[in-house]
């Protein structure tokens, strides 16, 4: 990609995204042509992350380890489903995913914990998602018979509405009442000492600071 | 042999000297056992019966020589045997009454020689020698012993290689058998102990009225009668005569069957037994045993009587379909009553259940259960859906122990219901003990909130969850009521506060912060608190005060704040460095330029500053802990803290401030730091609680002066005065009031708080308010009166009845203050009137008695103006029957306080000549004399001027020299003090009017002190001193005068 390309998208990307400065959007830029490797741009090729590159840096980066939570953080970067993460979806997934504001977050976790896309998650996806989440016991006749409860008990700590699943407003007031609830089906954001090392490594380039 | 008769021979207690076998059935198996072992030696054996053992066996016997025949030699009471050693030692030699024998051979022919008292001679032989085998092997053959199987054989095996003789083969092949005899009587006595049935008051009972209700005149009956001899039971159950008891004997029946003579029969725990009858005269019973011990009662029956027999079989047949009726309604109630039972009977040692266990499946072998077991039995299982499982479970097991009975048992029981159940239980007894536990538990614990029942599923998640899990079930958690008890107990209970704490020391934030939450909350409990100290909870969350995380650490000092609050607590966290690690949260702001963080760990610094202070006012109750917070920098931080404005922020920092101001070196630093001005400024804050702290800390501080004049300085007075007026708050009140009292001190302060009307408020105060309140109240008053318009107030607005009224209280501290503005009061003559009117005088009298020092002194001190300015003042106090020798007798006391204000009351009572003469006569000089030599110059001014007073009456100024208090006074010249000065030189002017006394002070070199005192300014001083010098001087010159003429 050219210089002056380079600049114009790095302007376009620091204009419409809030979180990160010009020089980070650069940095950005940067690590994703680096992760995506030496591909000579084509007209109708998309250059951008697949789905198994991306789930790597989750896992490799942020240490996130449930395949499934991966694949929909994988969808909600990739905002035209086209498969792949584009440079422009790999910056705005990024500054929600590092820098968003509750709001922001809630948003892009629901949309991650909403399986199938209906706007609410019910108890089959909260099933779903907590599948894994007991150790299994032995003594245990049905050991699906914890996942159950646990999924009844989430439900009522947050459906405020009762009707047998979560719509946002719901998932919204839970989180603003205990923001812990925020991940509640699993790890779909960066724990803060990943992040932290992320952001480290990402943007330390002196030289390139001195720049801005 | 060795093993078997160690641990399974049931010695009797030792204490009396050599250990006996205990006559028991199962002591009797073990030698008939050993009898027979040692009977077929000689014939299965002949080579090893020759064996000669290393020492011999010797033991007391009751064999008569005589008895011995062929192949020995008897000699009157010695017999030797013809057979000999390789020495030509006898093999058997018994000298009456020991018996020495060293071989199987002649061991063997020993017993055929005893005939029937072969039993007693076994028994001797082993009572005497505990350790058979080493005995007969050797020493190392003895530890053979105590080697498992295959060991054995090895180490056998490795001496008869290694020693290849003859004698050491043979002693092998005897070593052998002699384990194989002790295996033998180890499987054996384990048969003969799973076979007795140990019998107790309820089966017994059972048994017989069972018994009874089949007994009776007539063919089909069972017996005639069956009776107990005694009519009384006692509450174990049993009714032999307790003597009896103690031998495990629980009843004596007397029994009439239908083919036999009446039997008494003897019930004890180890069996049934017939006993030796009634003797006819008294009723008395022979409680010898008569015959053999049977298991229980039918079987002993079914023994003597064969229609007893006969009739029990048909019975049988009749009731067999009885049960099958009544069982479904008895069936759970019975279940109760016996797993109860099976509890207790569990509780014995387990070692003899396990060899029960042992025995019966030994037992399942030969004995195979009846049918009609199998029927009752699985009838019994459908039914009972609670037990199901165990039986089933234990079904293997269910069958052994049934086989485990005597057929003669079974019989009788197979009829009954009841019966039917005990054996199930029995069989439930050993192995079901754990796995009934948490049955109980949930039995016991029924009436459980349902909480408890939630809490304990979501403990259940967080300890078996990932981190999804754990936090959900963390954020449940939080839902309940954690502030009520019931939920704080359960998690407790169900072991969730270990995962609480364990969470801590875990990477992940979330479940960090979603515990420390939910301790925050549950650590408001003193129990909760405890308990997690005693697990480390504190040293974690010390940690987790480094956290990057604000959050983290806000929870983690608020949860220390909380559970600092008992001092094994707070030393905790000082010494795992927390006190730092707070200080340091205080230091907020200074990263402000930080960067907005994402909002989930987040907080504003304000609020991690004032978590740290929550968690520095909990533990600054320790006094080690207030110096570490002073060495930590706190008191800086807490300074700074103090300008700001949040309330929340305000009341913790303004908490420990004055937590600490209690130590003198937080005073100084809180003054240097400028912290008065702020806590004067918080003092007009809306905030009760916080005008409460401000005002304490003012309090802990106003002992020093410029802290005082700082208040005033800073515009302190106005608000404390004004908050007076607000009395709902007693807390406040009382923290405001000691204010008060201390900022009063100060004179100035004095006139501010006249100028804010605060002196007539205070008066007001005196009733119907707590001690705290008073005694500050009284304290601030009892400075105001030390001048003389506060005094004139306070008596205008009615303060003296109160004051007075408040002498008969009994708090030392609100006495002291009390008696103090009782006195200060007393110095106005027209103020004077008045307490004496209210019998004021008396009670400050009746203080001397109080026991505590403090109070005597402080009464003291009150009663000096009140005996000055009272009218009549002699008078008043001889009206007090025996206050006089009471004042005289607390110069005993060893306070030098109460000493020296004692001096001045005697001062003052000795003003009045006929007093004076009182209390000389009860023997105030040598009480005065002997408290002469002291540093303390406020006793010795006073004890000074009382001395000189005293001196007044009769030859009392002779006494006190008689006493030698004269050259002590002598002393007092050399103090510092000119009131001492002053006080002394009086004394001594009134002494040396006696020739005595002058010589003293010359020898004492008074003279030439007492010339310096004539120079000094102090009139008074220098009058007496100078007629102390002309008294000597005037002597001297008599003397001169003397010799030359």
């Amino acid at each position: 990609m050219n210089r002056k390309k380079l600049q114009k998208l790095t302007d376009s990307l620091t204009k419409n995204c809030k979180h990160f400065s010009k020089f980070e959007v650069k940095c950005l830029i940067n690590l994703f042509y680096n992760l995506v490797g030496e591909v000579t741009e084509r007209q109708g090729v998309i250059i951008g992350l697949d789905r198994n590159a991306f789930r790597n840096i989750l896992h490799m980066t942020f240490g996130m380890t449930d395949d499934m939570i991966m694949d929909r953080v994988f969808r909600g970067f990739d905002k035209d489903n086209d498969g792949c993460i584009s440079v422009i979806e790999w910056v705005y997934g990024l500054s929600v995913f590092l820098r968003g504001t509750l709001e922001e977050k809630m948003k892009y976790c629901f949309e991650v914990f909403d399986l199938n896309g209906d706007s609410f998650i019910s108890k089959e996806e909260m099933f779903h998602m907590l599948k894994n989440s007991l150790l299994k016991q032995p003594s245990e006749e049905d050991p699906d018979e914890g996942i159950k409860d646990l999924v009844e008990i989430t439900l009522k700590k947050m459906d405020h509405d009762h009707d047998g699943k979560l719509s946002f407003a719901d998932y919204e007031q839970a989180v603003r009442e205990e923001t812990l609830l925020l991940e509640a089906f699993g790890p779909c954001l960066p724990d803060p000492k990943s992040q932290k090392e992320f952001e480290a490594q990402v943007f330390k380039d002196p030289n390139e600071f001195s720049e801005v | 042999m060795g093993v078997a008769l160690t641990r399974s021979a049931q010695w009797t207690a030792a204490g009396h000297g050599a250990k006996t076998l205990e006559v028991t059935p199962l002591n009797e198996a073990i030698v008939k056992e050993i009898i027979m072992f040692v009977e077929s030696f000689i014939y299965k054996y002949p080579q090893e019966a020759n064996y000669v053992f290393v020492e011999p066996l010797e033991w007391k016997t009751n064999l008569d020589p005589s008895a011995f025949g062929s192949g020995y030699a008897v000699s009157g009471t010695t017999v030797k045997s013809e057979e000999v050693d390789k020495n030509g030692e006898p093999l058997l030699y018994l000298s009456v009454p020991q018996i020495k024998i060293r071989s199987f051979g002649q061991l063997s022919r020993m017993l055929y020689i005893a005939k029937n008292m072969k039993l007693k001679e076994a028994q001797a032989c082993i009572e005497a020698n505990r350790n058979p085998v080493a005995k007969i092997l050797g020493l190392d053959y003895n530890i053979i012993n105590e080697k498992n199987g295959s060991s054995l054989v090895s180490s056998i095996l490795d001496k008869i290689t290694k020693d290849n003789d003859s004698e050491n083969e043979i002693k092998m092949k005897i070593a052998l058998q002699l384990k194989q005899l002790d295996l033998h009587l180890l499987n054996h006595s384990l048969k003969h102990i799973s076979l007795e049935i140990r019998l107790n008051p309820g089966t017994v009972k059972n048994d017989i009225e069972l018994l009874k209700q089949f007994s009776g005149k007539g063919e089909q009956t069972v017996l005639e009668s069956i009776e107990y001899t005694s009519d009384y039971e006692f509450s174990n159950g049993c009714r032999a005569p307790p003597w009896r008891q103690i031998k495990g004997e629980i009843c004596y029946v007397l029994v009439k069957p239908h083919d036999a003579e009446t039997l008494c029969v003897t019930c004890s725990k180890e069996g049934v037994f017939l006993n030796g009858g009634k003797t006819d005269d008294e009723g008395q019973i022979n409680y010898e045993r008569k015959g053999e011990i049977y298991k229980d009662l039918v079987t002993l029956l079914k023994e003597k009587s064969a229609i007893f027999s006969e009739n029990m079989s048909k019975q049988e047949i009749k009731f067999s379909e009885q049960p099958q009726k009544d069982q479904p309604n008895e069936a759970p109630k019975e279940e109760v009553a016996i797993t109860h039972k099976t509890s207790i009977t569990s509780r014995k040692s387990t070692q003899e259940k396990n060899r029960i266990n042992l025995g019966r499946s030994q037992l399942t072998k030969r004995l195979e259960p009846s049918l009609n077991w199998r029927t009752s039995v699985s009838s019994k299982e459908s039914r009972n859906t609670l037990r199901d499982t165990q039986v089933e479970k234990h079904g293997g097991r269910l069958e052994k122990s049934r086989s485990s009975l005597s057929p003669g048992r079974a019989q009788l029981i197979r009829k009954s219901v009841e019966k039917i159940e005990e054996i199930v239980s029995d069989s439930s007894s050993e192995s079901e003990e754990d796995e009934e536990q948490p049955d109980h538990r949930q039995e016991a614990n029924a009436d459980l909130p349902s909480e408890y029942w939630q809490i304990q599923k979501l403990v259940k998640y967080l300890k078996g969850g990932n981190q999804t899990a754990t936090v959900i079930a963390l954020c449940s958690m939080k839902d309940f009521n954690l502030a009520q008890e019931t939920c704080q107990l359960a998690i407790r209970d169900v072991g969730g506060l270990e995962v609480l704490i364990n969470l801590l020391e875990t990477d992940e934030v979330k479940c960090k912060i979603g515990s420390l939450k939910i301790l925050k909350e549950i650590s408001h409990n003193p129990q909760i608190r405890r308990n997690i100290v005693d697990l480390g909870g504190l040293p974690v969350m010390v940690n987790i005060l480094d956290s990057p995380h604000k959050s983290l650490k806000c929870l983690a000092a608020e949860t220390i704040a909380n559970v600092a609050k008992f001092r094994r607590a707070r030393r905790v966290v000082r010494r795992h460095g927390g006190i730092t690690k707070l200080v340091a949260l205080l230091d907020c702001g200074k990263h402000s330029a930080e960067p907005a963080q994402s909002s989930l760990y987040e907080t504003r610094d304000v609020e991690v500053a004032r978590c740290g202070a929550l968690a520095l006012w909990s533990c600054s109750k320790s006094y080690a802990n207030k110096e570490a917070i002073r060495k930590a920098g706190g008191i800086p931080l807490l300074a700074r803290l103090l300008k700001t404005s949040h309330e929340n922020m305000l009341i913790p920092v303004v908490g420990t401030l004055q937590e600490c101001a209690s130590e003198e070196n937080y005073r100084a630093a809180i003054k240097a730091e400028r912290i008065i001005e702020n806590l004067v400024k918080n003092l007009n804050s809306e905030n009760e609680q916080l005008q409460e702290h401000c005002a304490m800390a003012i309090y802990q501080c106003a002992e020093d002066e410029e802290t005082r004049d700082l208040v005033r300085l800073h515009g302190g007075l106005k608000p404390l005065a004004s908050l007076l007026n607000n009395t709902d708050n007693k807390e406040r009140l009382a923290a405001v009031t000691g204010a008060i009292w201390k900022c009063s001190i100060s004179k100035e302060n004095v006139t501010k708080f006249r100028e804010y009307k605060a002196i007539e408020t205070l008066v007001g105060l005196l009733t119907d308010q707590p001690e705290e309140v008073l005694v500050n109240v009284v304290g601030a008053l009892g400075e105001c009166c030390q001048e003389h318009e506060n005094r004139v107030i306070i008596r205008k607005c009615g303060g003296i009845q109160p004051l007075v009224n408040l002498l008969v209280g009994i708090n030392q501290a609100l006495l002291v203050n009390v008696t103090k503005a009782v006195g200060a009061c007393a110095r106005e003559p027209e103020s004077m009137m008045i307490i004496d009117h209210l019998d004021g005088v008396r009670l400050l009298w009746s203080l001397l008695k109080n026991p505590h020092p403090d109070v005597k002194a402080s009464a003291a001190w009150a009663l000096c103006p009140c005996i000055q300015n009272a009218k009549d003042a002699g008078e008043m106090v001889r009206s007090f029957v025996g206050g006089l020798e009471l004042v005289v007798n607390l110069l005993k006391s060893d306070n030098k306080e109460v000493l020296a204000s004692v001096c001045a009351v005697i001062t003052n009572i000795a003003k009045d000549q006929e007093n004076l003469a009182v209390i000389t006569d009860h023997g105030v000089v040598p009480l005065l004399s002997k408290l002469a030599n002291t540093n303390n110059d406020k006793l010795r001014r006073h004890l000074a001027e009382t001395i000189s007073r005293c001196c007044m009456w009769g030859r009392n100024r002779v006494a006190f020299g008689e006493h030698k208090a004269v050259a002590p006074l002598v002393r007092y010249l050399k103090s510092n003090d000119t009131n001492v000065h002053r006080a002394t030189a009086q004394a001594l002017y009134q002494l040396s009017e006696d020739a005595d006394n002058c010589i003293t002070m010359h020898e004492n070199g008074a003279v030439k002190l007492l010339l310096d005192m004539v120079g000094s300014p102090d009139e008074e001083l220098q009058e007496a001193a100078a007629g102390c010098i002309s008294n000597i001087r005037r002597l001297a010159l008599a003397i001169e005068k003397a010799r030359y003429s």
